[in-house]
């Protein structure tokens, strides 16, 4: 009942905010997003450890072709959910500062994508999860076509159709599998066994078109090449959107959808596939030695984060994909404080090239330190959010082949270079001269900053929690799929 | 007990916390009692802990203290456990005494900084994480401290940030000692799929029962090593520890002698029952360990700044420690990284205490004749080059001599190399004491008008460790001046397994006597010899027209390792960095999606022809989709 309560009112909230005044508009989307944030707590304080999926709600949806409005939650789907609803009110948060045009649409464009992304991660009937992931892709089209920079259409164009192809694929391989189901069900359980009938070769066609659609999603080299672009383009909370939540149904796709359901297909092709994503890695660190400017560094530096988390999914080992799941919360949170922080040289400067910035930490050392709180959780030092995931995840993917670790193992070297670069360009050596007094963070910029720094050291000195609610549902998936 | 172990490295963190938060509002006074006072405290409980063990059995087998679960994942266990044993004490002294002594050093170098605050606090920091580096009951938990320290170095490398040189050398170092963490994981990682645990009781009970030799643990070796390279500076990943010095004097006294860089020597300590099965990975570190040796040593001759003098004696040293490692003489090593704390620390605070009154002077080329302006300077620099000499009865006579004797042992060709180095290391440490103290001034005579006064808080510790440098020594005296060698006795239960595999030959009395006699008359030959040239010759560097001038050159540029460096790795990197943007991405994958794209624009506007309106067209369309689904749903 939660999940459908929290639906329900992030769609109201959603509607609510669009036919209020612009000027209350972000007050009232803070409200419903934070309602949702309590309502996700209590289920947190609700969830019996184990495997089982909780919260269940499934109500005939489409009985002919038996469909079922089918919401629950496992671990995996609960931490989705949680950072859902934990990042969603800090990005709508993080906009207090701002003057928005048409506050209200903005918000509730917000609001209905987070409804939408709740519904992906708690979607257990396979029509269902796809009519979810579609929705979340018309509000971020929007917030992105309206609201973003110079040259916007066509970003947006190409994001949107880069994405629906993709989609498309999932469409179709879905379909497959609910013609092998044993009752022609769309339900999660019959996917699971929809393989026993299914021939290798549509076992194939069915594993690329699954991974095509979360491919583009994530994305994964060479599926990739919308996404620099629509976030440096996007306005700062959409580029928040698509980076901390957008890009782990991706992940998340894989978790539930792809790797349980075509084993046959996992067999030939995740090593493949694990070697996309690896070469991914290098590629997207290479690259993001050569940026100058800080949102598209952050775009590359994605890219690379996303790709071990795909790598350590295709491992289909317990460390691996454990390790994608904690590192998908990680991610999230130190994304959303990258672009913060880009938002934040944005204002100030009016830019965000890194060779226009230089010496802030002299007149702001509150924000230099905690941008490199940051930084440290993105090259995953020790102790900060970002170790317990990236180990894993490099523990899973040397147990299923050693040189794609050793490979995959440079982002811990090519990391460290270009953010600590960018952080030496940004706060250290002088102020560039005419580059006026660079304000310290106040107020929002200060609560939101304290908010991600606690929790990035919070994950990573206890993240015992997390990985405790993430181990029995991967484990259950992992056995799924090797039966 | 175990809750007063839990506070050694509880004090300092504390110590930093209250810094980092309400650092601003304390006065230096307060800042400076905090820092000092925390990582005194932990100096006191570990030496009662100390005190306790000695000659307890609990304590000689280890005692483990478990905190709470960090990382656990299935059979996988990753606890926040301290494991109190003879060795990690021996760490733990010299890291909270000699860190003590240098955190109150730095109340009057410091003094006058506007840092003065955030300096501790990242002091206090780095103490913390090198002793949970020391205290980790595993792998995992070593890491942590490993990776903190080179933080924390990191820091205080670019303490002063709005010098960008200094910020390049603290990436340098970072990154370069990340290319060994990297190493140092996936050895973790190989460890836990080998052993099915990372706790060093677990792996070590069953590495001992393990066939010498084998691939696997090899491997295992070979990547932990890798770590030790990257953070001990050895070759090929020396190049950031010179760059280093960049820091305040006493971060390079620290983190960059005493401690934070012997902890790739005590990694191998600790794990020395997986280096013992590993005889091949003993012969590299002993190889790379006599080549960083002469290298350092080398190239300390002939630098003039007298901080990289130190930095690449640094190295050399270092180099010596992993000899002895390499030839399986693990007691003589760790005894080699306490003695070498004491001095090394010591002449980088002598050191420090010379450029604080030059105003920040440098070049000893532009120095001289302070012996009797500093007098107690003089006395303490002169102390630890005696010391680092290996001159009796000082205390690295005594640690050198045991690593000489079991490398001769070994191999006496290692043997003959290793006297050299010694003989470099008298040569270069003396070259920099007489062009430091002796002889007239030669600098800017507006400097030595108002030199500045060392403070007490600066004698004070100068005092301690030329004590310390003087009579460290003795708790290793060998048996065969009939000492008990007490150090290898404390610590025989951590290298017991492996003293069982390794069966290391004794030497007889008389050729003991005779090596001893060969390595102090050639250390005492080298030390008069830069006695001629500098003080009674003083000569300050070489001539132009001196026929050694290009080696000369070749060595204080040293070798051009960097450039090559910069020619092979980094600059290429660059490159590959801008033209995968530039043409791979933007070009070619990009490109091909573009194309596709317009591929499609195209196809669909020539489809458009076919939607004129004309229903029957559609409705034939529709059909025949209907008919391919119809069939493709029951295929």
């Amino acid at each position: 009942m939660l999940i459908i309560l929290l639906t329900v009112l992030l769609l109201v909230g959603s509607i609510v905010v669009a036919a209020g005044k612009a000027g209350h508009a972000k007050r009232v989307a803070l409200v419903f997003a934070s309602a949702g944030l309590v309502i996700s707590l209590i289920m947190l304080f609700q969830f019996r450890s184990g495997a089982e999926a909780q919260f269940v709600t499934s109500i005939p949806w489409v009985p002919s072709l038996n469909i079922h409005f089918h919401l629950a939650a496992d671990g995996i789907s609960l931490l989705l959910v949680l950072l859902t609803t934990t990042l969603t009110p800090l990005i709508i948060y993080s906009s207090f500062n701002k003057q928005i045009a048409r506050a209200n649409v903005f918000y509730s464009l917000i609001l209905f994508m987070q409804m939408a992304l709740v519904g992906v991660f708690t979607a257990m009937d396979g029509f269902l999860f796809y009519v979810f992931w579609e929705l979340a892709l018309i509000p971020i089209y929007f917030i992105c076509l309206l609201w973003g920079g110079d040259g916007r259409a066509r970003i947006t164009f190409k994001f949107f159709l880069y994405t629906m192809v993709g989609s498309l694929f999932m469409l179709a391989a879905l379909i497959i599998l609910y013609l092998h189901t044993p009752n022609q069900s769309f339900a999660i359980d019959q996917l699971y066994q929809a393989h026993n009938t299914l021939s290798p070769t549509l076992q194939h066609g069915v594993f690329w078109g699954l991974f095509l659609a979360f491919a583009v999603k994530m994305p994964i080299f060479p599926f990739h090449t919308w996404q620099p672009d629509t976030y440096t383009n996007a306005p700062t909370q959409g580029s928040m959107l698509l980076s901390a939540i957008m890009l782990k149904m991706g992940v998340y796709g894989m978790i539930r959808w792809l790797l349980p359901t075509v084993p046959f297909g996992m067999d030939a092709y995740a090593g493949f596939a694990a070697i996309l994503a690896v070469i991914g890695i290098v590629y997207a660190s290479c690259i993001a030695l050569a940026q100058v400017d800080f949102k598209r560094l952050i775009a590359y530096s994605s890219l690379a984060h996303v790709g071990l988390m795909a790598a350590g999914v295709l491992s289909q080992t317990e460390h691996g994909v454990i390790g994608a799941v904690m590192q998908m919360l990680s991610h999230g949170i130190v994304v959303f404080a990258l672009f913060f922080a880009a938002d934040v040289f944005i204002n100030r400067t009016g830019s965000s090239a890194l060779n226009a910035l230089g010496g802030i930490r002299t007149s702001a050392p509150l924000f230099a330190t905690s941008f490199l709180i940051v930084i440290l959780g993105s090259i995953a030092l020790p102790l900060t959010s970002g170790f317990p995931g990236e180990f894993l995840l490099l523990s899973g993917i040397f147990q299923f082949n050693i040189i794609l670790a050793v490979f995959a193992g440079l982002t811990v070297i090519l990391g460290a270079v270009y953010m600590l670069r960018a952080y030496q360009k940004a706060c250290l050596g002088e102020r560039r001269v005419g580059a006026g007094e660079f304000r310290d963070i106040t107020g929002v910029e200060k609560t939101v900053f304290v908010i991600v720094a606690v929790c990035i050291l919070a994950l990573g000195i206890f993240p015992k929690p997390i990985l405790d609610l993430a181990g029995p549902s991967v484990r259950r998936l992992l056995e799924i799929s090797s039966q | 007990m175990r809750y007063l172990i839990s506070l050694i490295p509880v004090l300092p963190l504390a110590g930093f916390l209250i810094l980092a938060f309400v650092g601003k509002r304390l006065n230096k006074v307060s800042a400076g009692v905090i820092a000092c006072g925390t990582v005194f405290s932990a100096f006191i409980l570990s030496l009662i802990v100390f005190m306790n063990a000695n000659g307890n059995p609990t304590f000689e087998n280890g005692m483990t203290i478990t905190l709470f679960d960090w990382i656990s994942v299935g059979s996988f266990r990753a606890t926040f456990s301290f494991l109190i044993d003879p060795l990690s004490l021996v760490f733990l002294l010299v890291i909270t005494g000699v860190g003590f002594l240098i955190h109150l050093y730095s109340v009057g170098y410091m003094k006058e900084d506007e840092g003065y605050n955030r300096y501790f606090s990242y002091l206090n920091l780095f103490i913390f994480f090198m002793t949970l580096l020391v205290l980790g009951n595993n792998f995992l938990l070593m890491f942590v401290g490993w990776e903190g320290v080179g933080f924390c170095s990191y820091l205080l490398i670019g303490f002063w940030f709005k010098n960008s040189a200094y910020n390049d050398a603290a990436v340098k170092a970072f990154v370069m000692n990340r290319i060994g963490d990297l190493g140092f994981l996936l050895g973790i990682i190989l460890i836990f799929i080998t052993f099915g645990s990372i706790e060093y009781a677990s792996v070590f009970a069953q590495a001992g029962q393990m066939q010498p030799g084998g691939f696997v643990i090899i491997a295992i070796t070979l990547l932990l090593f890798l770590g030790a390279i990257g953070k001990s500076a050895q070759i090929p990943l020396y190049t950031w520890l010179p760059d280093a010095m960049a820091g305040p004097t006493p971060v390079s006294a620290l983190i960059h002698a005493a401690t934070m860089v012997t902890a790739g020597i005590y990694m191998i300590a600790r794990t020395n029952i997986l280096y013992t099965m590993a005889p091949l990975t003993l012969q590299i570190i002993a190889g790379i360990g006599i080549a960083t040796a002469l290298l350092g040593a080398t190239i300390g001759l002939v630098q003039n700044d007298i901080k990289k003098v130190l930095a690449y004696s640094t190295v050399s040293q270092l180099g010596l420690m992993f000899l002895a490692l390499g030839v399986g003489a693990y007691n003589a090593a760790v005894f080699h990284v306490v003695t070498h704390a004491f001095f090394k620390a010591l002449l980088f605070l002598g050191a420090g205490s010379v450029i604080h009154a030059l105003h920040g002077e440098q070049d000893i080329r532009r120095m001289g004749g302070l012996r009797k302006l500093m007098p107690v300077t003089w006395l303490a620099f002169l102390i630890a080059s005696i010391a680092i000499s290996g001159i009796p009865p000082f205390a690295g006579f005594f640690s050198k001599d045991e690593i000489l004797m079991h490398v001769y042992a070994s191999n006496p060709m290692l043997w003959v190399l290793a006297v050299l180095c010694s003989v470099l290391t008298a040569f270069y440490v003396f070259r920099l004491f007489f062009l430091t103290f002796s002889g007239e001034y030669r600098g800017d005579p507006a400097t030595i008008g108002h030199l500045h006064k060392t403070p007490m808080s600066m004698s004070g510790p100068l005092i301690v460790l030329a004590v310390l440098s003087a009579v460290g020594g003795l708790i290793g005296i060998p048996e065969l001046f009939s000492g008990g060698n007490l150090l290898g006795q404390f610590l025989s239960p951590v290298f017991g397994q492996s003293a069982l595999h390794l069966h290391l030959p004794a030497l007889s009395h008389e050729v003991e006597y005779v090596l001893i006699g060969i390595s102090v008359v050639v250390a005492l030959l080298a030390v008069l010899f830069a006695m001629y040239l500098y003080a009674y010759r003083k000569e300050v560097s070489v001539t132009e027209s001196s026929a050694l001038r290009p080696v000369h050159n070749f060595v204080y540029h040293k070798y051009y390792v960097d450039e090559l460096y910069q020619t092979l790795i980094t600059k290429p990197l660059q490159w590959l960095g801008d033209k995968t943007y530039r043409i791979l991405e933007l070009k070619v994958v990009d490109g091909v999606v573009e194309w596709i794209g317009r591929f499609v624009v195209m196809c669909g506007k020539s489809l458009r022809l076919i939607q004129n309106g004309e229903s029957g067209i559609y409705l034939l369309a529709m059909v025949v989709a209907i008919i391919v689904l119809i069939v493709t749903a029951n295929f």
